[in-house]
């Protein structure tokens, strides 16, 4: 196991992660600032990427179909937000559940409706394909250092919209203490609905950038989100730090996972059992991370204060 | 629904209480009645189908029960019974392979044969769920909230990629039951003689379920759920008493799964998912959470609707979304609530 | 095209009331129409379809059910057609995982079903049965011809991956069975992965000079999206599952170069699949993939059986059946002992077509008359 291709995966684990945390972000804001549970995040991300293959392929430009992808998400979920989602805010968690699950089941559908069953085209713009050279051979493709970049830039943009705006103080005033900023004179309608958009133009954003690497299609949502929710959960929910962290931790331990462990088991068993039981193990290996970090630390690693 | 214990349900007036119960307890025996009668009347008619329609409901509805002690009764949203459903599942589907090999499930420490008798199934599906939950039920029970929400689907995540690549027991293609487990005396290949054994299970699940929320038990349950810190306070600690009903929940869904195996003949992985894990909270949710009937309201209302607007369209599943979000935004109560008054079943 | 169904609550009453002509042929197909992977049940029915429109019979009615791809609904769909319908045969089934949940019961009960895709090695082997018949593949055929066809063009050291479920470790055992010789690696992702950077990279680090994969679906266009970008240089093959009309045009360009093992190609020049490949571009506006063309294939195949026997007539419909004489679009064809197809497998590569989209054409043949292992262990 050479150490170029240690760092490659720790790269990619890594561009894992910062996907991850684009939609772990807006449902861990959406969940901090109006205590909600959103099943139906992961719908968000399939508008965005629908939209964005959508546009692309009209207009041939993939930065206009990027932008495109995000003001479809951030609309939808504005419309979502005014439609049903605010008539669940003060409903037990098991309803905002129940609705937003009824949310998955109608969008999926209505996006086989309008766009057929068949995967759409997507794909990176000729600009950013091919690859770079680093340091010790190994070659790395553009798109993926592209990704990795987005995700820096959001996290910063994130924070800083967090700690110096307006909003943001609105916003972490709604996470401390929600009955509070409705006595400062805030707009909380206004306000939920800015976050709930933003939270889905954000995961519209993962959607399209990684659909360009994936396949666009109905469901593609769906694994995502519950990764997503793994991350927010391992991180504390309501906390962007967290959803940081948590982002890369299981962004890092999945990928290397799937590489090391079908190589260790082959250690002391033969290859093709070693795969087998390496790669199950894989698979079931965030799932373990989370269930111990919870048996220790109740709320996450980085609780906030709820 | 208050806040406050059993001293307000005395002072309720009696007369209001007398004929709330007349409208609740009459669609509740039409609710149950016309399961029964719907599948005898269809199987000496000749529709076989509908006989096997019905012990689906039924077996949904009883896992739905489950999950309604858990989630109704206890407060403790599980995300992950789909684990009970399919571990009960593959422990008849399991049994029923190594009767029909004739190989031992385990040689060391000591031998452990097939069986195909259905009173074995089901005791080891009960048993072997029970003991999952109180390991689960023992770890996710120190979180709260969305945490316990979560930590419960990971938990079935982790058993559902087990059983998806783990390929002894067939792996994602499943494992088929050639020949329906048996009982002794009665003919369980016969659809209203299995049928009749499903209603029975559904029946004692919902009577369990009644019997212990009417205990001490129950009443601590209950407490547990509106207001934790003054059961402590009365000497009581709220996590044995939630993990005991974590684990009774576990085993009720757990004996579904087996009799849902052996319903269909197969067992999957599929069983294990977390949209089934979802579709049992919905099932639970739709019918009107924490009361005894809502389970049975839900599952007729979502298979029925599952199996025939399936017939109707191919975008079937979009307007059981919408019939859901309908039902989320304008029937807080779920079916029961709307058939039978808001009152909770308490 | 005619979809027919039924409301189920004048549950009594209706099978009185809708009680078909003693001679009329009743067909239920359980397809996966809606989810992920819902174009091959979509192209299934709407090749099965356009052979029955082509017959100009209307005495033969088709009910079409979804089954979500999830196998306790597809029983209980099958339960519902057998028992409530009365169909005389069943067809449809999309997945592997599927059939192994519904095909025993039914061609137990002495309902006819035939297998327009799925081909699980069970099925074929030691539960094979009478009324079973497999109008598609057996699941090892293309990637074992596809090992034979490596093989023959000198590849030397090929690394092999496929999802880590029973289909995926079949797909790999058929490969390394046609192809006899080592293979450099075999790498095992998970089901529906997604993002497959860590196995391209294991790739680049081995030193094959060949790359096989089984990823049916969306997984092989995201893993051929991702290996387009990874500049790796290295030939890549697999079975038509990842390269069909549809997928490929969703991959792009990535897919250029691919060669695939299928059973059939549109190009593929004879009379039957002529009038196939046109009637199907007509009827709905698109090129047919291999799933219509085994759904065409399917209700031809009945539709010559029906006009020997009634399948009330069991045995002779099921002789008729035997016979395959129909025309099918991918040239000969004929049963084994099985009932699983003696077919060639033939090779195609991805190009650029006249429109500059990616396209398959077909560049020979990989293996002839390729039949199953199982058929050995089929006692009938």
């Amino acid at each position: 196991m050479s150490v170029t291709l240690l760092i490659e995966q720790l790269l990619n684990g890594v561009q894992l992660g910062t996907m991850l945390f684009l939609m772990a972000s807006g449902l861990t804001l959406v969940f901090g600032v109006m205590g909600l549970i959103n099943l139906a995040h992961g719908s968000f991300y399939m508008v965005g990427a629908y939209a964005t293959a959508a546009v692309t392929a009209s207009t041939g430009s993939f930065l206009i179909g990027l932008a495109a992808g995000m003001t479809a998400a951030a609309l939808v979920g504005a419309l979502v937000e005014l439609l049903i989602i605010r008539r669940l805010y003060h409903r037990p968690h098991l309803d905002q559940v129940l609705a937003t699950f009824a949310l998955i089941l109608i969008f999926s559908e209505g996006t086989r409706w309008l766009f057929g069953s068949s995967p759409l085209w997507l794909s990176p713009p000729s600009w950013l394909t091919g690859f770079v050279t680093l340091p010790g051979e190994t070659r790395y493709p553009i798109y993926r250092l592209m990704l990795i970049g987005v995700g820096v830039a959001i996290a910063i943009g994130l924070y800083l919209l967090i700690s110096r705006t307006r909003l943001g103080m609105r916003i972490r005033a709604g996470e401390s203490d929600r009955e509070m900023i409705g006595a400062l004179g805030v707009n909380i309608a206004k306000l939920y609905t800015v976050v709930f958009a933003l939270g889905a133009a954000l995961a519209g954003l993962a959607g399209a950038l990684v659909g360009a690497l994936q396949s666009v299609q109905v469901g593609m949502g769906e694994p995502v989100l519950i990764l997503a929710f793994v991350v927010i959960v391992i991180g504390g929910i309501g906390s962007i730090k967290g959803a940081l962290f948590g982002a890369l931790l299981v962004g890092i331990v999945d990928t290397l996972g799937r590489v090391y462990l079908p190589l260790f088991f082959q250690t002391f068993m033969p290859p093709s059992e070693a795969t087998g039981v390496g790669s199950s193990l894989a698979a079931m290996l965030i799932y373990i991370l989370m269930a111990v970090i919870l048996a220790f630390k109740p709320k996450g690693l980085f609780a906030a204060n709820d | 629904m208050t806040n406050t214990t059993s001293l307000s349900k005395n002072a309720a007036p009696a007369t209001h209480a007398e004929s709330h119960f007349d409208r609740k307890g009459l669609v509740q025996m039409i609710l149950l009645g016309l399961l029964l009668l719907l599948p005898v009347a269809a199987y000496f008619l000749g529709h076989t189908y509908y006989v096997n329609l019905a012990s689906r409901v039924t077996i949904i509805a009883m896992a739905a029960v489950g999950l309604n002690l858990a989630i109704g009764y206890g407060g403790m949203v599980s995300f992950g019974h789909a684990a009970y459903f399919g571990l009960g599942g593959y422990v008849a589907g399991i049994s029923a392979y190594h009767a029909f090999d004739m190989t031992p499930f385990m040689s060391w420490p000591f031998s452990v044969p097939g069986s195909d008798s259905l009173l074995v199934v089901w005791l080891a599906a009960v048993v072997l769920c029970a003991l999952l939950a109180l390991a689960i039920g023992a770890i996710s029970l120190r979180t709260t909230g969305v945490y316990f929400i979560m930590i419960t689907l990971a938990f079935a995540q982790m058993i559902y990629y087990f059983a998806n690549s783990w390929p002894t027991y067939g792996g994602q293609d499943g494992l088929p039951i050639y020949i329906r487990n048996t009982l002794p005396l009665v003919d369980s290949s016969d659809a209203l003689t299995y049928f009749l054994i499903c209603f029975t299970g559904l029946v004692l699940a919902m009577a369990i379920t009644s019997r212990l929320m009417k205990s001490r038990f129950g009443a601590a349950l209950t407490m547990a759920r509106l207001n934790d810190v003054r059961l402590a306070t009365a000497g009581v600690s709220p996590y044995p008493i939630r993990l005991v009903a974590f684990v009774i929940s576990a085993a009720i869904t757990g004996l579904a799964g087996a009799l849902y195996a052996d319903l269909n003949g197969f067992v999957s992985p599929s069983m294990l998912s977390w949209h089934f894990s979802g579709e049992l909270m919905v099932i639970v949710i739709l019918g009107g959470v924490g009361r005894l009937y809502g389970p049975l309201a839900g599952a007729v209302l979502f298979v029925m609707m599952e199996t025939f607007l399936g017939g109707i369209t191919e975008y079937w599943q979009l307007f059981l979304g919408l019939v859901l979000l309908g039902v989320v935004l304008f029937a807080k109560h779920g079916v029961m609530g709307w058939l039978a008054g808001s009152e909770r079943n308490e | 095209m005619k979809m027919i169904s039924r409301f189920g609550l004048g549950l009594l009453l209706s099978s009185s009331v809708l009680t078909a002509h003693a001679e009329d042929v009743k067909i239920g197909m359980i397809t996966t129409l809606s989810g992920g992977g819902s174009h091959l049940g979509v192209d299934v029915r709407d090749g099965f379809m356009l052979a029955l429109e082509q017959s100009g019979r209307d005495d033969v009615e088709v009910l079409i059910q979804d089954d979500a791809n999830r196998p306790d609904l597809a029983r209980s769909l099958a339960n519902e057609f057998m028992q409530r319908d009365e169909v005389d045969i069943l067809t449809g089934i999309i997945w592997s995982n599927l059939a192994m949940a519904v095909v025993p019961t039914v061609t137990r009960q002495g309902t006819f079903y035939l297998s327009p895709n799925a081909g699980p090695s069970d099925l074929a082997g030691r539960m094979c049965h009478e009324n079973y018949f497999n109008v598609a593949y057996q699941n090892d055929n293309l990637h074992g011809a596809m090992g034979a066809y490596m093989r023959e063009q000198g590849y030397e050291r090929p690394i092999i991956m496929a999802p880590n479920y029973p289909a995926g470790t079949d797909a790999l055992a058929g490969f390394k069975h046609l192809y006899e010789g080592e293979v450099v690696g075999e790498l095992y992702t998970q089901m529906g992965q997604t993002d497959y950077a860590a196995e391209i990279a294991q790739i680049r680090d081995s030193d094959a000079d060949s790359l096989f994969f089984f990823l049916p679906g969306g997984m092989g266009i995201s893993f051929m999206k991702q290996w387009e970008s990874s500049g790796v240089d290295m030939p890549i093959f697999g079975a038509a599952f990842s390269f069909d009309e549809i997928l490929i045009k969703a991959v792009g360009s990535a897919a250029i170069g691919a060669r695939n093992t299928s059973l059939w190609a549109y190009d593929l020049e004879n009379e039957a699949n002529d009038r196939f490949v046109e009637g199907f571009q007509a009827a709905y506006d698109r090129m047919p993939t291999l799933y219509a063309a085994q759904g065409y294939d399917t209700a031809n195949l009945i539709l010559s059986a029906l006009e020997t026997a009634h399948p009330d007539d069991k045995d002779a419909f099921r002789e008729a059946l035997r016979a395959a004489d129909f025309d099918s679009v991918r040239g000969e064809f004929r049963f084994g002992p099985n009932q699983h197809p003696i077919q060639d497998i033939y090779v195609r590569e991805v190009v650029e077509g006249d429109d500059g989209e990616p396209t398959n054409r077909l560049i020979g043949v990989a293996i002839e008359d390729i039949q199953d292992v199982y058929y050995e262990q089929c006692e009938m």
